[in-house]
């Protein structure tokens, strides 16, 4: 039995899915994309062209809620399913988009070059905790015409495992698909089998930007997963009742579903989000704060409700150190995600409010995820009866139990063994290895998986395809050379 | 054939089945090969590899501990031909170990008692909560080699030293070895308490005994 967090009752979703039909038609959506606007109008919508503001009437959107997947698969390099969006499926992948990187012997926030990101994807390929890879750090060593695209294909380079991923630009959008599809071997098997999700992103409140809905409706065209990432930033650009941003969140997802389905019915779409408060000292996006959590896995709720797959960031920190703050922060979070349900859980690695990523942070994250993991396998029955049965042959001794057969064959299933990045040793055993802290024994980690990772082998042909798709929208960008690749073999 | 049954012998320990290294003990004697060959051959292989294992954190306490009793169960069963042929499995020495008094905490003791009769040892465990006179009783009733003495608590660790104390008083201190071990022990201690060892597991405390009676 999945154990599971509720912190709304069925009779407030409804309120809140309610209210959201009433944002749709007061005071709207602001939908800066001309073609948006003109199939929201066919559909039945008012449309005020000189304010952009669409009126969207609640049918359009129930039909939207029709022919939107209840659950779609993504794949890794090989063709296999991997990532499951529906149902209560819990997944993580490490925070995207980052600018900077903690480099750990200075404690500098670097900005993140093709180098920084190359490790990343190593660190999360060899994880096991992180089902999907993300383009996780903006690249600053390259043009900014290719910042969207170069991450992906660093990440194809890299890594086998699916992708979250997004676009930039209008532009971009299509030919990171393109970068896809070489890949998959066509774009109608990118579309049967998609590898990737893109995150896209309203802007707060009722905002959906020229790109922001021109992406939704090439993302449903191309039948590649779109991933909502509405962001609802309560007390400033939403209410700062926490209910009233998860009843803004669902308006700004509703209104990208129509937008989505009215340009192809039934492209596979997440109701995602990257909420958090306003800080009212700092005037910061806290992604570490309980009432983030709070509204992240309330509107995972209503996405369940409305039986749409899930998305949320959580699992990041406001700390600029590896510190404990970082820990508590990021390890609460993927609790909350995890018991909450959500599909895929964003947010590992990630330092100082989704700016800078830590592949040491990676490394003890990935701890904390599994730790969720094994807090959603909840209490198994393994035995006939709980406890009785043990007793035979117990001779009131401290230690009997340990030399019980069950004891052997039941105690990797009952207790998850963490890596060596957890301590449990005597103080004794600490001193003798080091008395090294939590980041160091992470640092030591990275270390280790950096000389054990081994690129993936991929069709060499397709490879070479991808790096002369790439260096092509390079050099119209200026570049004559991509930045050099260690143990990038040009087919 | 030897060779492949030692091989199931050591394989046997490592499974922590006691079933099968009682069952590979017994065709042991039918085929009649010497007891003590399977036990230095076969068992002990075992009991070896998952002590490594264990220390390099890749085996896990409990099958540690099942090793250690499908140890004690083939030896069992090799006994009486032992006994039978005039002979015995070389005894690595005889210990004495003892949760001490007002303390009963005892399962890092049971474990180190279940690891050095796996390796040879010849073990008496008279339990917790034992008063120094008893303990001393026990060691000159069976000429033990070595006193081994366990403590969890601060407040009773102190009764280590008094057990090592009445040993001085009784002019037997240099007749016996003693190591102590429990978590709040540390090498400070032991050399304060002039014992002649510690240890922090079970596996540290098989080597130690070991050495203390130059069999290392």
């Amino acid at each position: 039995m999945q154990p599971k967090l509720s912190l709304l009752n069925d009779e407030l979703i409804k309120r809140i899915v309610e209210e959201a039909y009433q944002l749709l038609l007061k005071p709207g959506v602001k939908v800066q994309n001309a073609e948006a606007r003109q199939l929201l109008a066919e559909a039945g919508a008012s449309v005020d062209e000189e304010t952009m503001v669409v009126r969207i009437p609640e049918q359009i959107v129930r039909k939207a809620l029709e022919t939107a997947p209840r659950q779609f698969n993504l794949y890794d390099y090989e063709g296999n399913p991997k990532v499951q969006y529906g149902g209560d499926a819990v997944q993580f992948d490490p925070g995207s988009s980052g600018i900077s990187v903690l480099i750990p012997e200075t404690l500098e926030h670097k900005t993140a070059e093709t180098e920084d990101l190359i490790r990343i994807i190593k660190v999360a390929e060899s994880l096991p905790q992180y089902d999907a890879q993300s383009t996780a750090v903006v690249c600053h060593d390259v043009p900014k015409e290719l910042h969207d695209l170069y991450r992906l294909y660093l990440v194809m380079l890299y890594s086998k495992k699916p992708i979250v991923t997004g676009a930039f630009t209008n532009t971009t959008v299509h030919q990171m698909i393109d970068m896809l599809a070489i890949f998959a071997g066509g774009h109608d098997k990118l579309r049967e089998k998609p590898r990737a999700v893109f995150d896209v992103c309203p802007s707060p409140p009722l905002i959906w930007s020229n790109f922001g809905a021109g992406n939704l409706m090439t993302l449903a065209r191309a039948g590649v997963p779109a991933e909502i990432v509405s962001m609802p930033l309560a007390g400033a650009a939403a209410p700062v009742t926490l209910l009233g941003a998860v009843t803004q969140h669902a308006a700004e997802c509703l209104s990208g579903i129509a937008i989505h389905q009215l340009a192809h019915a039934g492209s596979p779409i997440v109701w995602g989000g990257a909420p958090s408060t306003f800080d009212m000292r700092k005037g910061g996006t806290p992604f570490g704060s309980v009432e983030t959590g709070m509204i992240d896995s309330s509107y995972a709720q209503v996405g369940k409700y409305l039986g749409l797959p899930t998305h949320a960031y959580l699992g990041a920190t406001e700390s600029k150190v590896l510190d404990m703050q970082a820990g508590l922060e990021s390890g609460l979070g993927a609790m909350v995600g995890a018991l909450s349900g959500i599909n895929m859980i964003s947010g590992s690695g990630m330092l100082d409010s989704l700016l800078c990523q830590s592949p040491e942070k990676l490394v003890i994250d990935a701890e904390g995820i599994a730790m969720a993991q094994r807090m959603l396998q909840g209490m198994k029955i393994h035995t006939e009866t709980l406890a009785t049965g043990f007793y035979e042959g117990v001779n009131f001794k401290g230690g009997d139990f340990l030399k019980q057969k069950i004891t052997m064959q039941l105690f990797q299933k009952e207790q998850h063994m963490p890596g060596n990045v957890i301590d449990r040793d005597s103080m004794r055993g600490w001193k003798a290895s080091g008395s090294m802290d939590t980041f160091t024994r992470a640092r030591i980690r990275v270390t280790e998986i950096l000389a054990s990772y081994k690129r993936p082998e991929l069709d060499p042909d397709k490879e070479a395809k991808l790096r002369a798709f790439v260096l092509d929208l390079a050099k119209q960008a200026g570049l004559e050379h991509l930045p050099n690749i260690e143990d990038f073999q040009p087919a | 054939m030897s060779e492949e049954m030692y091989k199931e012998m050591a394989q046997s320990i490592i499974d922590g089945d006691s079933d099968k290294s009682v069952e590979l003990a017994q065709k042991a004697i039918e085929i009649q090969m010497h007891p003590l060959d399977a036990i230095t051959k076969g068992f002990v292989v075992g009991v070896n590899y998952i002590g490594d294992q264990f220390g390099k954190g890749e085996a896990f306490l409990p099958e540690l501990v099942m090793a250690g009793e499908a140890m004690k169960a083939a030896v069992a069963t090799l006994d009486p031909e032992l006994r039978k042929l005039g002979e015995a499995r070389e005894i690595m020495g005889r210990v004495v170990l003892a949760t001490v008094e007002g303390d009963i905490h005892e399962i890092g003791k049971t474990l180190v008692g279940t690891m050095l009769s796996a390796s040879g040892f010849e073990v008496y465990d008279i339990g917790v909560d034992a008063p120094a006179d008893k303990i001393i009783g026990k060691a000159i009733e069976v000429d033990a080699n070595i006193i081994g003495m366990s403590a969890l608590l601060t407040t009773t660790m102190v009764r280590q030293r008094e057990v090592i104390d009445e040993l001085e008083k009784e002019g037997l201190r240099g007749k016996f070895k003693v190591i102590v071990g429990g978590a709040p022990i540390t090498r400070e201690w032991y050399e304060k308490i002039k014992a002649d060892g510690y240890s922090e597991d079970a596996i540290g405390a098989v080597k130690l005994a070991k050495e203390l009676v130059g069999k290392e």
